[in-house]
């Protein structure tokens, strides 16, 4: 972000105190100023920000020699045309009286607000459903309140029956009683998980039916809400980089990378050349992983099983190079703050070759299955559409978003390691419907290939970690051998990499979209407040956009190409 | 030299005792209901696939209805708000059912020891096996159905074994 943004942006909001945080202009407002501050930078052309990132809450209480209110909210959006990425920033003088939604705004907001009231007990005026998301209605509390014991465990006895949601649900969409009786026919309610072969993971999709076709549909998630944030404060920056990988379990080293992306940017620390060739290469051979995964268990769904067979084994043979070169199957946790675990091992290169190969020979061959299979065709084409302005306003990023038209993509638009020296391009889809999510992924792999082919190509030798010891951990031989080595070492592992205090927010194009992470320090080696933006949880957010108006059994295969993964939708 | 009835019918007859023949049934004919939540679940999906090929042991033939089931691999971390699912699913199961705990997770809770993580899921439901690893490999859970097979032959269809058993929901 240079200054001009800045200085565009103070300008227009003279009474705001706005500064820069890496790439973002933070605008702090007075509560009173939120609304009209949101609503003109989402509707003012000159900053036309469509797209809501993110919405979090910050609890100051044990943040040293703080003052003012102890909650703040935090908005994170963006104009990905412009690459202007703007962080609002409010205080909360009382969190039961909270601060006016944004809902009306962003579709985003829906859901964002809703986390931020259930983590952080924060009201969000004029909300039209603020309930809790995450943690089950029995909940008493908000677990990321600093004064919430971490250890504090609340039992579920029931669960939530959701006919409210629903009802309001077929209301807002002109669906009472009466007309239902003008029709003469019956809402048949069907409750999809969150326990459900179509599910593929915990979330639970409850429709109301007319026959098949779907009238209203409301979703729960947070089956899978296992406290990622807040366990993460209570450990030093390295110490998380295993959660991480639990994040999104099909791609763990894209995690592994963007976290650490988002620390070293704060830290200001450049990583050497060759990690981050490494960092682009396992990336990119990641997001094919995920998207094998995403589109095998799609033609499962779809009932084309000879495709899945083709993509899957291709996946499973590809545990060989990653296991040999992590050491785990799944879990990666191949980055440290400031570089990699290991370099690569010797003849990387021909094992990476050969995947790739294998990998290709499979994507051909399951497109030869489908590219004029009537059936795929009829079956997907124009169903489950979502407009590319509706997918902005939710949130939505990544091949779901492209799928609608919208290219954005971190890659292009905010390039980091590199990637604008690479020759790739963004496809995008034209309806996005069901049909441009499934093929997005095939031509996204193709991509992905070609950038791994030119990275290994100009991949340059030399060291994988940075020097300074503040950050990488010193040499085996130097800790054993002297006290400054050991000490240093000693450090490092007790205190952790220790960040200048202050708050920022970093993105990566993850598989399934915008991987960001809010981050809040006070100096210490552990954050003191860790916030992800996972790309599924306000994909998630759209789904009923989507699926209302189609059949059953549409929302069912459409589940499967946004490609939702339970870790990271619920963390 | 034979005895009793097999001294009068000579080879058409085998007796034997009537838990060794369920069991031995039971044991090479287990039909898993996936629990998959989390991560642990893709493992199971290399165990089942080719390569692993949990078929080799009896028990491919995996449900997705717990009635047609009678062993429940719980792979991933059970919360809170997913356990008294866990509970309806496993009462829908028809007895003789076994469960097998697949990963630190559903064994004790794992990396997750916070407000929403069940800390094991045997405080939910019985377990027969647990089985390390985060996630475990394939092979661990193949060994872990060895194991549980081993322990079926020591039954007795006469014994119900969780009578006694109480967890936090019931
Ligand atoms: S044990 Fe580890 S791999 Fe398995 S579900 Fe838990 S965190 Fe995931």
């Amino acid at each position: 972000m240079n200054t001009t943004a800045l200085e565009k942006i103070q300008a227009a909001f003279p009474d705001a105190i706005c500064k820069v945080a890496l790439d973002s202009v933070v605008i702090n407002v007075q509560p009173e100023n939120l609304e009209p501050t949101l609503s003109r930078l989402k509707n003012d052309p000159d900053f036309n920000c469509t797209l809501l990132a993110d919405v979090t809450a910050i609890d100051y209480l044990e943040y040293p020699k703080h003052q003012g209110p102890r909650f703040s909210v935090v908005y994170t959006m963006r104009n990905w045309e412009d690459n202007l990425l703007l962080q609002v920033k409010t205080p909360v003088a009382d969190p039961e009286v909270g601060v006016s939604s944004a809902a009306h705004l962003w579709g985003a907001a829906l859901w964002g607000e809703r986390e931020a009231y259930d983590q952080y007990g924060i009201n969000f005026q004029g909300h039209p459903d603020l309930r809790r998301i995450l943690n089950h209605w029995q909940f008493k509390g908000h677990p990321l309140r600093k004064d919430y014991p971490i250890e504090k465990r609340q039992i579920c006895y029931e669960t939530d029956s959701l006919e409210p949601e629903i009802r309001a649900r077929l209301a807002k969409k002109g669906v009472d009683d009466q007309t239902l009786k003008d029709i003469n026919t019956e809402v048949m309610f069907l409750n999809l998980g969150p326990s459900h072969p179509a599910t593929h993971g915990a979330i639970r999709i409850l429709t109301a039916l007319d026959g098949e076709t779907i009238l209203a549909n409301v979703n729960e998630i947070g089956y899978l809400h296992r406290g990622f944030e807040k366990n993460s404060e209570k450990m030093t920056y390295n110490q998380i980089i295993p959660m991480t990988d639990r994040l999104n379990y099909c791609s763990s080293m894209i995690n592994n990378i963007a976290y650490v992306k988002a620390i070293e940017s704060w830290l200001g620390v450049t990583i050497t050349e060759r990690a981050q060739f490494m960092r682009v290469v396992l990336t990119e051979f990641y997001r094919v992983l995920d998207h094998l995964v995403c589109i095998s268990a799609a033609f499962v769904d779809i009932g084309g099983l000879t495709g899945y067979w083709y993509l899957y084994n291709e996946k499973e043979a590809a545990y060989d190079f990653i296991s040999r070169l992590t050491g785990a199957r799944l879990t990666s946790s191949f980055t440290r703050v400031g570089g990699m675990y290991r370099d690569f091992y010797d003849g990387w290169k021909e094992d990476m070759e050969h995947h790739i190969k294998t990998i290709e020979q499979g994507i051909d061959d399951a497109l030869t299955l489908i590219a004029a299979n009537r059936i795929l065709h009829d079956r997907t084409q124009g169903v489950c559409v979502i407009s590319g302005e509706t997918a902005l306003s939710y949130g939505v990023t990544g091949p779901v978003l492209r799928a609608s038209g919208v290219p954005y993509d971190l890659r292009k638009d905010a390039p980091y390691y590199n990637y604008e020296s690479f020759d790739f391009e963004i496809p995008v889809g034209s309806t996005g419907d069901i049909y441009d999510r499934f093929m997005i992924r095939f031509f996204e792999m193709k991509e992905s290939i070609s950038i791994i082919r030119q990275a290994m190509k100009s991949i340059p030798e030399g060291p994988i970690n940075v020097t300074d010891s503040q950050v990488v951990l010193p040499k085996k031989e130097d800790v054993y051998s002297n006290i400054e080595g050991l000490a240093n070492h000693f450090k490092l592992i007790f205190e952790g990499v220790k960040t200048p205090p202050g708050e920022w927010y970093d993105a990566f194009e993850a598989a399934n979209g915008e991987l960001g992470f809010h981050f809040v320090s006070d100096g210490s080696g552990k954050p003191y407040k860790l916030k992800v933006r996972p790309p599924c949880f306000y994909t998630m957010g759209a789904f009923h956009k989507m699926v209302e108006g189609n059949m059953i059994a549409d929302a069912v295969i459409n589940l499967s190409c946004i490609n939702i993964i339970g870790g990271e939708l619920d963390r | 030299m034979a005895l009793g009835l097999e001294a009068n019918l000579g080879d058409t007859v085998i007796t034997t005792n009537l838990d060794v023949v369920v069991n031995w049934g039971r044991q090479y004919s287990l039909w898993p209901f996936v629990f998959g939540t989390a991560c642990c679940a893709i493992e199971f999906m290399s165990a089942a696939a080719s390569q692993h090929d949990v078929s080799r042991f009896g028990a491919e033939v995996v449900r997705f209805s717990p009635r047609q089931a009678d062993l429940m691999l719980v792979c991933g971390t059970i919360t809170y708000k997913q356990a008294p699912i866990l509970k309806r699913i496993y009462e829908q199961m028809p007895d003789p059912k076994w469960v097998i705990a697949v990963g630190a997770c559903a064994s004790s809770g794992g990396i997750y020891n916070n407000y929403c993580t069940v800390q094991g899921i045997d405080t939910i439901i019985p377990v027969d096996v647990y089985v390390s690893g985060c996630p475990p490999r394939p092979e661990t859970i193949l060994d872990a159905l060895i194991r549980l097979q081993d322990q079926i032959k020591g039954e007795s269809i006469l014994k119900d074994r969780h009578k006694d058993f109480k967890g936090i929901l019931d």
